[in-house]
Formats: structure tokens, C-alpha cells, sequence
């Protein structure tokens, strides 16, 4: 290997080798030609046998009945269905005001130290592990009323919330021109006049984008509701009372025994997919404009 | 008006300067600075400035880049103020209030003093029409006018701004499908609307081609009819061309200032021969 | 007119108080989770993270294997997706043609938007039952590891082994978001000299693109690495989830994440929940360090671009 090194000190070429020294490059060439193709294979793998084993399960009755036990046929999802789309109003109620706040603050006050530190533990909140946002949540929210609940269960998605929709408000913000800002301000709109209804607005379409990247990824977590939203057979969309979601669901019928609770779960996993797919589609249309692109 | 173009075209023709006209202006002294000096920081920028604006008049200020020029004009309607670090000091009289302790808030100051930027600023989440009446909508309730009232200011505002007949059949499109030229007029437009007693214009042709530079002279030209205008440039010919009087400003310091006429052609100071004639800047 | 300042006012008391809970959250969570634990860390000390014991009727807890576990996966799962992450950044920077490149970066990123459980539900119902019939005989008869420590025992399925496969295509298309990110930062410039000094393209890469990218790619390493240490629910649904230290990848384990999960709802006594909280807290602290060491290896190269 050293052996056929071509750059020496100096620059000098030595032309040693040639035809091994190519042989290595081809090779190695057509080894990043497989690790791209082996990288894609699990994804394909995956989306075939959720494809092959959701779709044969997925009857319209899914969407509409209730879970049945192990045995009888049919039965659906529909209260978990239910229960992922309240849990995501709640985490978006409380995740997407602080963290679009957060990120205009980030956004304003660039470059002082306030703004820096808040940056920074902006982006140690995001690594934070799914399942010690859990249990904080329960600690907090759970333990001291001794029951689960599905505003806790929001609440813990809304914290995974906050530092995504806050790092890209911020760059979404930074991206509008100084002099947008400039021009607002000279026409007399007020600080917060000039934030909201131009400079924020003229950012929404990327905020919107950043939002719905950020619901995508909570809609499919599991681990900060195992022990807040907890999970519920039965119908309820109270937010005091636990609450099921697609992904309990798909958790629990996944490590039973039963086929008929893996169909099941293959169905349930089909949907969630749908919807994270879904929701990440339509963020790539948020981002298109109402009125396109002009000159500049 | 033909003639008056070509004027302009030509670029170096300088304004006839009546006696009568330098009379009535000199009573109507819309903006004054006394002893202004602005700061980015602990650097003085702008130092101790004293500069009249009178109605009906074309003020240019001119001088090198970096001479202050544009931190002085923005002093007048407080944008200074916005940039993180930067502050005032001294007075700044608007129909003979101070605007930075005579009790008016910078909003207020920024309603009555508008001003247009070196590059189009159109709102970019905005239709033409609502751009126009970007700053209508934020005023006070009782002085905002209604939906039809507005309509009308908006067409006077885009007819003073000589964009009417280009856009007068697409008010509701986006702003930014406008050309650059078109987009300059419309930020002037937009700062017409309120109505303001003196418009300042931040070097407003610097972004713009030949054709558009001239428009927007011509209508700089035309504005001071019923508004106090202050425009920066770099320009020379082009202070030449639009202004009435010019002030001459070399490292903060407003070296010179005096009819058009006499400035071009007699300048009292070294310094601002040196620089009308080419020797630096 | 001083309405307009006190609107001003308001706005930035109330954009200030938003950004305050980022900061608070985290205090939170450190202050509540550590509370919750603090009776097991008090008795056991620091050697509650290196004792083995765990019997919650007794009270007696140690969080060796849950720490032992979550290494080994993790470790694992970086050398299994390592060189697959890399390997595709390269060829998507530097070989692949310009047709090919947005649908395999695409499809790659894709693996990033897969739910953790989803994850999970194909661990448990394809990949473990294919372990246990195919992989793991091959490794053990067919390839005759059985004998050395690392593929010994039963092939249950549930395994170490598992655990890394999964956690290795989760972590995937972290790594190789970051390795192309500063691959694409190494100047043209760079490779240009390589080449015009007659290196082939692979030299070129080796010499020019690779020493320059090199701490950027191990800042991405690390990064999945910090995914992988918290990653829950997957892990937890192919592990096996048994309290014990075992050379081989064929037995099951723990890792901290899937010991919180798995026994949470279960525990009873205050001090079986303050052990899990306690392992939590750990887990919250090795995260944190190897997410700063990321950052920081990745923003030394990149700059602006990535942190």
C-alpha cells in the first residue's frame, strides 16, 4: 500500500507500480459501489415485508373497530389512530408556540452569549435519549397524581419537540435579508410588529417545513409514552386519562405470541409509516411559496 | 418632461438655481441636525453634524464610501439605533421637534420620515397592493383607512411612484415577480403612502441598470413637489442631476454644504474640489 | 407611542421566557431524574454502575450489565454500519454519476425516518427468526466460531447480536449524513492537486479527501454512537433483555435504555424505581459527553455548515 503512494514530499511522482496501483483504486471504487448498495438494502428489505405483511392485514375496519382478543377476527386500531393524532395536537400545542419562540430568540438575539448557551443546550436537549425523556416525564407529571394521562404523554413528546422546531425556525429566520427587517422597521412597524408579521411570516413557509419534520419524528416514538400515555384498549380521548397510540399498540402486539396480534402490528406499523411519509411529503410542499420565486 | 429627460440623460446639466426658489425654502426648514454624532460601538462614525432639510427641496449628501453619508441619513428617522451597538448623540429637529427626546417614539419618527434602501425591499409574502399598504395597515385605528380608502391611497402612492400603468392590472400578484426597477419604485410607493413630510433615499439606484436609474431620477426630481427628499449616493452626475442642494461629506464629517450649483462649480473648500474633481473618492 | 414600546417590551419577555425553557428543561430533567435515583446512587455509590446484583426483593442493585450491554451494542453496531456509512458517502461524493445521487442519498436518509418501533416489530418478526435459523448456524457450524467466546451458546435469537444489527441500520444514516456533509466540505481544490500529481482516484481520496475529512467522519462515528447508546425501543425488542455479562453476541443482555423500558412498569419498590432512575441518570451522562465530543469533532471541520 505505502509502496504505491504517488504524492511524495515535494510533489514529486513516482511512477511505481501503475497497473497495481489502478487495480487498487478500481477495487476500492467498487467497494463504496457496495456499501452504497448494501446501505439501501435494509430499507428495501424492511418497506417490502411492512409492504408484503401490513397490506394483507389492512382492512377498512382497522381504521374503524376497536382492538378484539387474541381470536376474534377482525378488530382495528381505530382508538390508537385516535389517541398518536391527540397525542400529536397536545405536543404541538405546547412544542411548536416555545420552540418557534425559542428560535426567534435564537434567531434576534445572534451572537450574545444568552443566545449561544441557549443554542447549545438547545442541541444537548435533542440528544437527550428518548426513555429519559420518559421517565423525567413521569417523575414530573405522572407519579405525583398516580396516573397515567395522556397530556403527560404530550408533554413528553412536546419536550423531544421543542430544540428541532427551535434550531430550524432559527435558520429559516436567519435566511431572510437584514433589510427586510430594515424596511419594516423605516416604514414604522414596531419590534415585534416587524418579527411577526414580516420577518416570521416571510420565514413561515421553512418554519412550517421544520414543524412538520418535527411531528414526523414524534409521531413514531414510542419510548417517552410508555410510562405517560401508557396505552388504553378502550376508547378515550380524555387528556386526563391514559391514552393509546400506534406505537404502544404496535409495541405490545409485537412482543405477544399471537399471529393474529402480529398482523396487527404489521398493519399498525404500515400506517404509522404512512402517516410519518405523509406528514414529510407535505413539508416538502410547505416550503414552496404562495407567490414563488421573482428576481433576487 | 422630453426635455427633462434628456437632461438627464445627459447626465451633467445642472438645475437652474432661481434666488426666488433658495427663498421660499429657506423658510421651511422640515429637518435639522445640530451637533450630531453617531457611534458604532465606541468608533464616531458621524461627527458633529449640522445639516438642513428644507421642503421642496432635493438634499443629496455625497462623499467616499465608508464617509459616513448613510449612517447620517439614517440618524434622521432612528434606524441608526437598530443596528446592535450603535447610538446617537445631539439633535435632530423634525418641524422643529427633537425626534430622540421631543417625546416622539422612533415608530412615530419612522411614520413621518420614510425611507427607501439601496436594494428593493418589497415584502416578499405580499401582493403588490398589500406591499403598497404595508403601512397603512399598522396604523393607529382611528387613522387607518378602509378597505376602499386604502385602494385609492395605493393608486395614488403607485401613480407619485410612476408604477401605476405597469402594475395596474396585477395588484394582486406577488411583489417579487416585479423587475428590480419595478421593486425600487414599489418600496417607494410603499413609503408614499403615509403620507410622510420627508422621504430618504439610500443610495436607491445603486442596484439598478441604466434604464431603471433613470426613471427613478425623474421621479426623485418630481417627488419634491410635495415632500422633503434626502438621497445618498455615490453618484456624483447623479446629485448633480436630482438634488437641489448638496452636502459634501469626507470621514464623518459634513465638510460642505450649499446649493448644487455652487458646490459643482464653486466649492468653497479644498476638500471638495478635490473630490468634485475626481482627485480621490 | 409608548404602547408601541410596551408591545416591544411584551414581545421580548415573551420570546426570552420561550427560549428560557430550553435551558430549564434541561435542569429539569437533570435535577428530577438524579433525585429519582439519588436513593440507589447514595447506597451503592459509584460502584452501582460496576456490580452486577439485581434482585429487587431484596433491594440490591448493580448496573453492570446494562452498562456492559449498551457498550458491546453499541460498539457493534458501529462496526457493522461504519464502513457501510462511508463507504456510501464516498461513492455519493465522489463516484456516483449525478442521476444516482439524490435516490440513494434519499433512500439512505429514509432509514433515519423509520419509527424506533417499527424498527423493533421487523427485528422481532424477520431478522431474529432469520438469525437464529440461518445466521448464526452459518457462523457457528458452517464457519466453526462456535468454539470461541464471541459466537458461543444457543442460538435463541434475542441477542447482543441482534441488538447491534438493528441498532447498525439505525445509526446508518446519521453517519452517513454527516460523512457527506464534510466530504463535500474538503475543497475542490484538494482532490485537484491530488489528481494533477498523478494519483489515482482512490489515492486521491486516501491522501487528499480522507486526512482532511478525518476528524469530521469520526465527529459523525460518534454521533451514532450517541444515537445508539439511547436508542430504546428496538433494542429493547430484540435484546432479550437478561440481567447478565456474556462474552458471547449469541446471549442475551441489556442495555441501560431497554432495562428502563422493559422493567419500568413493573417495578414496584421505591428502590427497584430509583435503580432504574439511576440508570437513566448514567445513561443521560454518557450521552451528553459523547454528543459534545460529536459536535465538537464535527464543527472543527465543518464549521458553520454542520453544528
Amino acid at each position: 500500500m505505502t509502496q504505491s503512494t504517488a504524492v511524495v514530499p515535494g510533489g514529486r511522482r513516482v511512477p511505481r507500480n501503475v497497473t497495481r496501483r489502478r487495480v487498487v483504486s478500481a477495487v476500492m471504487i467498487v467497494l463504496t459501489y457496495l456499501a452504497a448498495a448494501a446501505a439501501t438494502l435494509p430499507l428495501i428489505f424492511i418497506l417490502a415485508n411492512l409492504l408484503r405483511q401490513g397490506v394483507g392485514s389492512l382492512h377498512w375496519h382497522f381504521f374503524t373497530s376497536m382492538p378484539k382478543p387474541v381470536g376474534e377476527e377482525g378488530g382495528g386500531m381505530a382508538n390508537a389512530i385516535a389517541g398518536t393524532l391527540m397525542l400529536i395536537t397536545i405536543a404541538s400545542a405546547i412544542g411548536l408556540p416555545i420552540g418557534i419562540g425559542a428560535g426567534l430568540f435564537l434567531a434576534e438575539q445572534r451572537g450574545t452569549r444568552v443566545a449561544n448557551v441557549v443554542r447549545f443546550l438547545s442541541d444537548v436537549l435533542n440528544g437527550l435519549p428518548s426513555i429519559v425523556v420518559g421517565i423525567f416525564a413521569w417523575q414530573l407529571l405522572v407519579r405525583p397524581f398516580h396516573h397515567f394521562s395522556a397530556l403527560a404523554g404530550g408533554i413528553a413528546l412536546a419536550v423531544m419537540m421543542i430544540p428541532i422546531v427551535a434550531r430550524t425556525t432559527e435558520e429559516m429566520i436567519r435566511l431572510v435579508p437584514v433589510s427586510l427587517r430594515e424596511a419594516a422597521l423605516a416604514l414604522g412597524y414596531t419590534r415585534w410588529r416587524t418579527s411577526l408579521s414580516i420577518v416570521l411570516r416571510s420565514a413561515l413557509p421553512g418554519i412550517v417545513t421544520g414543524a412538520l419534520v418535527a411531528v414526523a419524528r414524534i409521531a413514531g416514538e414510542t419510548a417517552p409514552l410508555l410510562f405517560t400515555a401508557f396505552g388504553n384498549q378502550f376508547w378515550s380521548t380524555s387528556p386526563g386519562q391514559p391514552i393509546a397510540a400506534l406505537p404502544l399498540q404496535i409495541f405490545s402486539y409485537a412482543i405477544s405470541p399471537y399471529d393474529d396480534w402480529h398482523a396487527q402490528a404489521w398493519a399498525g406499523a404500515l400506517v404509522l409509516i404512512a402517516l410519518v411519509l405523509v406528514i414529510s411529503v407535505s413539508a416538502r410542499f410547505a416550503t414552496r411559496s404562495r407567490y414563488g420565486r421573482g428576481h433576487d | 418632461m422630453v426635455a427633462g429627460m434628456t437632461e438627464l440623460a445627459m447626465g451633467v446639466t445642472l438645475r437652474p438655481q432661481t434666488g426666488e426658489h433658495s427663498a421660499i425654502a429657506l423658510s421651511d426648514v422640515r429637518l435639522e441636525t445640530r451637533g450630531l454624532d453617531a457611534f458604532f460601538g465606541a468608533t464616531r462614525v458621524v461627527k458633529d453634524a449640522a445639516l438642513r432639510v428644507y421642503d421642496r427641496q432635493v438634499t443629496a449628501i455625497i462623499g467616499p464610501s465608508g464617509c459616513g453619508k448613510s449612517t447620517l441619513l439614517r440618524c434622521l428617522n432612528r434606524m441608526h439605533e437598530t443596528v446592535v451597538g450603535a447610538r446617537a448623540e445631539g439633535e435632530v429637529l423634525f418641524s422643529g421637534t427633537d425626534v430622540y427626546s421631543g417625546g416622539m417614539s422612533a415608530v412615530t419618527v419612522r411614520r413621518h420620515i420614510g425611507m427607501v434602501f439601496q436594494r428593493p425591499t418589497p415584502f416578499p409574502t405580499m401582493s403588490i397592493r398589500d406591499n403598497v399598504a404595508a403601512g397603512l395597515k399598522i396604523l393607529p385605528r382611528a387613522d387607518r383607512p378602509t378597505r376602499s380608502g386604502t385602494d385609492e391611497i395605493v393608486e395614488q402612492a403607485l401613480r407619485r411612484a410612476a408604477l401605476w400603468e405597469e402594475v395596474k392590472d396585477r395588484l394582486k400578484q406577488g411583489a417579487v415577480m416585479l423587475s428590480g426597477g419595478q421593486q425600487q419604485r414599489l418600496c417607494i410607493a410603499r413609503a408614499l403612502a403615509t403620507q410622510p413630510e420627508v422621504l430618504l433615499l439610500d443610495e436607491p439606484t445603486a442596484s439598478l441598470d441604466p434604464t431603471s436609474t433613470m426613471r427613478v431620477e425623474e421621479l426623485v426630481y418630481e417627488l419634491r413637489a410635495d415632500v422633503a427628499v434626502v438621497i445618498v449616493t455615490h453618484n456624483m452626475q447623479q446629485a448633480a442631476r436630482v438634488s437641489d442642494r448638496t452636502a459634501f461629506m469626507l470621514a464623518g464629517e459634513l465638510v460642505e454644504v450649499g446649493a448644487t450649483s455652487a458646490i459643482f462649480t464653486a466649492p468653497t473648500d479644498a476638500r471638495t474640489e478635490a473630490y468634485i474633481t475626481g482627485r480621490f473618492g | 407611542m409608548n404602547t408601541a414600546d410596551a408591545g416591544d417590551r411584551a414581545y421580548r419577555v415573551t420570546v426570552a421566557a420561550m427560549a428560557m425553557v430550553v435551558p430549564l428543561l434541561l435542569l429539569l430533567v437533570s435535577v428530577e431524574v438524579v433525585r429519582a435515583g439519588w436513593p440507589a446512587l447514595h447506597r451503592f455509590g459509584i460502584a452501582f454502575f460496576t456490580r452486577s446484583a439485581w434482585d429487587a426483593v431484596n433491594g440490591d442493585f448493580g448496573a453492570a450489565p446494562a452498562v456492559y450491554g449498551t457498550i458491546v451494542s453499541s460498539i457493534l453496531a458501529l462496526v457493522l454500519a461504519t464502513p457501510l456509512a462511508v463507504g456510501s458517502a464516498l461513492f455519493l461524493s465522489e463516484f456516483a454519476p449525478r442521476w444516482l445521487q439524490q435516490p440513494v442519498a434519499f433512500l439512505v436518509d429514509l432509514l433515519a425516518a423509520i419509527p424506533s418501533v417499527v424498527y423493533g416489530l421487523w427485528g422481532i418478526l424477520v431478522l431474529i427468526p432469520w438469525l437464529r435459523e440461518t445466521v448464526m448456524p452459518f457462523l457457528a457450524d458452517t464457519l466453526k466460531l462456535g468454539n470461541t467466546p464471541l459466537f458461543s451458546g444457543p442460538a435463541y435469537g434475542n441477542s447482543m447480536l441482534a441488538a447491534g444489527i438493528i441498532l447498525a441500520i439505525m445509526i446508518l444514516p446519521y453517519i452517513a449524513a454527516v460523512t457527506r456533509e464534510v466530504l463535500l466540505a474538503v475543497p475542490r481544490s484538494q482532490r485537484e492537486a491530488a489528481l494533477a500529481l498523478g494519483a489515482t482516484r482512490w489515492e486521491m481520496i486516501r491522501d487528499a479527501v480522507l486526512p482532511h475529512a478525518r476528524s469530521g467522519i469520526i465527529g459523525g462515528i460518534i454521533l451514532g454512537l450517541g444515537r445508539a447508546l439511547g436508542e430504546t425501543m428496538a433494542v429493547t425488542m430484540v435484546i432479550g433483555n437478561t440481567h447478565e455479562i456474556s462474552a458471547s453476541l449469541f446471549s442475551p443482555g441489556y442495555t441501560m435504555a431497554s432495562q428502563i423500558a422493559n422493567e419500568f412498569s413493573e417495578a414496584t419498590n421505591d428502590m427497584h424505581i430509583s435503580a432504574l432512575m439511576a440508570v437513566g441518570a448514567g445513561l443521560f451522562a454518557i450521552t451528553l459527553v459523547v454528543n459534545l465530543l460529536a459536535r465538537w469533532l464535527v464543527s472543527r471541520v465543518a464549521g458553520e455548515r454542520t453544528a
